[in-house]
């Protein structure tokens, strides 16, 4: 008997009994949906870490240098972690030699971060996050104005009391008022606010709109910094496959400025998008483990309730298999008869699972924080699954059916 | 054609006996079935049961034969070793030229859909499945296309004037339009036998003549016909009656001379 036939056979056996195929799919259909729905979720997680998350802290193809991890989240234990405070900091004299030994065309912003009190005569006082940043910061990150303008080359150089403030600081102290031209005193040296960023975003309901940004040198340094040094030097290669370039050329002059013997360690930290989702991927590991190995429990129990109607399905049609047989079916026409009807009842299961897997992912993140995403493997792999369950569960009744002897079928009532 | 009004041929005893005592060698191809010492045994728990315990029978093609036999004679048996649902203990069996006695399961399955066409009591109609479906699943074990499957499902079932049946399930269908479903479905494939296993015996006897007509213009048509039953009144129907008793053959005569004995 041709495949087709088989399968076309299959779909006439499973819309005489819809309920019955439908209690039969239950368990493969929620296998299925776990796996899509955990799969969709983690893999939504891990691209909203990527884009989201380090993807807005670390700007796009670049690289920061530090005297230790920023984002570098967990997987560290506490003795490694006191370690990298004995290491030197990078001070901006070092930023120079370092910006020197970069390839042609890479960009470079410095920047110092620190919580600061903010005073103003409209609102109660707050802490905000201020960056003291070079004239590159704003390209860098990608992050333009959506009021006033940014700070001139000329600001940058003389350290004006100039501010760029976020969403959330504008909120605060201007909620009905316009920013531009008003002072506010950050911690306590009036600063003249210039410009409002464009909203950041949040991650995991943390805003990004709490900040602001103020030239390297002007009188806010002394709060973020001791003396000369500085957070970071971010370094933007132009294009992705440029980035180990001119981390080898740092890391060498990074070296050399340290005097670092060659089985030394690096004192120094240069962290990228990959370095700080390391660990986020090692977690993400063990979540897809489990998203299918505990859905695979349900499909074990899904396999046995199939092959367990298919036994039946066999004994109740012990007859036709008999007529079946003494028109001329042989063994494998039977054999492969009840084998697609398993498999395409299972994969039909499957397919329901995959698409309510779909709904219960987009469910879960419309009423959580929880994102989710669609992948194209994981449907690949939920019907696949689904078709190899219903073989597995299909093989011993149809072969149970297939030796049937056709005599004693025939005999059947 | 002359042939369509023809009654079918019956072999002569002495060709028969001829035939039957080549022992080993294929008979030639006027033969369609040669059974030689056929028997059969079943193991029931330890004893043993002889159902068939020596056929001999010669059936030439276009021939029309009833098999007949009280309940134990082994008739049951010995039409599910002529339908190549069942392989003798010992003994050869001849069909259409080929030795069937020695084949595998799967062997005998091509052979079924190829040489053989039956016919049951019980129709064995799939419920579920339609006239027209019906017909066409010999042919779909025998790997035609759906094409060429339909257009001859068709014509054999208009051949048994069913063409207005086509998409009726069984059970919409009488005992007479069944049977004559079944007859449809055992012939599509253009079958070296028509073998029926008492085809009447769940009709009444109006129906049952009617199915008899069928079965007479099909022999008379040149379709080899051979018919198990236990009435002597529908054996009488074929040219020829094989009378079995215990698992032998008792009796091999012509209609008129079996007729004669039963006192019809």
């Amino acid at each position: 008997m041709p495949f087709f036939e088989a399968i076309r056979l299959a779909f006439a056996q499973i819309r005489v009994q819809k309920l019955k195929s439908f209690f039969t799919l239950l368990g493969v259909m929620i296998g299925v949906m776990f796996l899509i729905a955990v799969v969709s979720i983690v893999s939504g997680m891990g691209n909203y870490m990527k884009d989201e998350l380090v993807g807005k802290l670390i700007a796009l193809n670049s690289f920061e240098l530090r005297q230790r991890p920023n984002l570098n989240i967990g997987d560290v234990n506490d003795a490694e972690r006191r370690s990298w405070r004995t290491r030197p900091r990078i001070y901006e004299y070092d930023v120079p030699p370092v910006v020197a030994a970069l390839a042609a065309g890479t960009g470079w912003a410095e920047y110092s971060e620190n919580g600061v009190n903010v005073e103003a005569p409209y609102a109660s006082p707050r802490r905000v996050t201020a960056y003291g940043v070079s004239d590159q910061y704003f390209t860098i990150k990608r992050m333009d104005v959506a009021l006033g303008r940014l700070p001139t080359a000329q600001e940058y150089l003389l350290g004006s009391s100039v501010i760029v403030i976020g969403k959330d600081v504008q909120d605060h102290f201007f909620p009905s008022l316009n920013p531009l031209g008003r002072e506010l005193r950050v911690g306590g040296v009036p600063y003249t606010v210039i410009g409002v960023a464009e909203p950041q975003g949040s991650a995991f309901g943390i805003s990004f709109d709490g900040f602001l940004v103020a030239p390297a040198r002007s009188p806010i340094r002394r709060y973020l910094n001791p003396h000369g040094v500085v957070d970071a030097v971010i370094i933007q290669s132009p294009t992705e496959a440029g980035i180990a370039d001119n981390e080898e050329r740092v890391r060498e002059v990074m070296r050399a400025r340290h005097q670092l013997h060659p089985e030394q360690p690096d004192d120094f930290t240069m962290e990228t998008s990959d370095s700080a989702l390391a660990f986020w991927k090692k977690i993400q590991g063990y979540l897809v483990l489990a998203g299918i190995a505990l859905p695979a429990i349900g499909l074990v129990v899904g396999a046995i309730v199939i092959m367990n109607i298919m036994l039946v399905a066999v004994a109740e049609r012990t007859r036709e298999i008999g007529i079946r047989k003494a028109l001329g079916a042989r063994r494998r026409d039977i054999l492969r008869q009840f084998l697609v009807e398993s498999t395409t009842l299972a994969t039909l299961g499957a397919a329901i699972g995959v698409g309510m897997g779909f709904a219960f992912a987009k469910l879960i993140s419309m009423f959580s924080p929880l994102p989710a995403a669609v992948e194209l493997w994981s449907v690949v792999l939920g019907v696949s699954v689904g078709a190899g369950v219903g073989i597995i569960a299909g093989v011993y009744p149809a072969s149970r059916a297939a030796l049937l002897d056709p005599i004693a079928a025939l005999r059947q009532e | 054609m002359s042939q369509q009004t023809a009654e079918a041929p019956v072999s002569s005893t002495a060709e028969r006996a001829a035939v039957l005592h080549e022992s080993g060698r294929a008979p030639d191809s006027k033969w369609i079935i040669v059974t030689r010492g056929i028997q059969r045994h079943y193991d029931m728990g330890g004893e043993i049961v002889r159902a068939l315990r020596g056929v001999d029978i010669a059936i030439a093609r276009n021939e029309y034969v009833a098999i007949m036999g009280p309940s134990g004679s082994g008739k049951s048996t010995l039409m599910n070793v002529i339908g190549c649902l069942d392989t003798p203990t010992s003994g050869e069996y001849w069909l259409n030229g080929t030795l069937v006695s020695e084949m595998t399961d799967d062997q005998l399955a091509r052979i079924r859909n190829k040489e053989i066409g039956f016919v049951f009591q019980t129709f064995n109609l799939l419920p579920r499945a339609t006239a027209l479906h019906n017909v066409e699943l010999p042919l779909v074990y025998a790997g035609i296309g759906a094409e060429e499957r339909r257009k001859r499902a068709k014509e054999a079932l208009e051949s048994v004037q069913l063409e207005g049946r086509m998409d009726h399930r069984p059970n919409e269908l009488s005992g007479g339009q069944r049977q004559r479903v079944a007859i449809a479905r055992a012939l599509v494939n253009r079958p070296s036998i028509l073998l029926a296993d008492e085809p009447t015996g769940n009709l009444d006897s109006a129906t049952s003549e009617e199915i008899m007509k069928v079965f007479e213009q099909l022999a008379a048509s040149g379709q080899t016909v051979i018919m198990v039953t236990h009435e002597p009144d529908i054996a009488a129907h074929a040219r020829r009656v094989v009378v079995l008793r215990d698992g032998l053959v008792a009796t091999d005569d012509r209609r008129e001379v079996f007729a004669e004995r039963a006192g019809m």
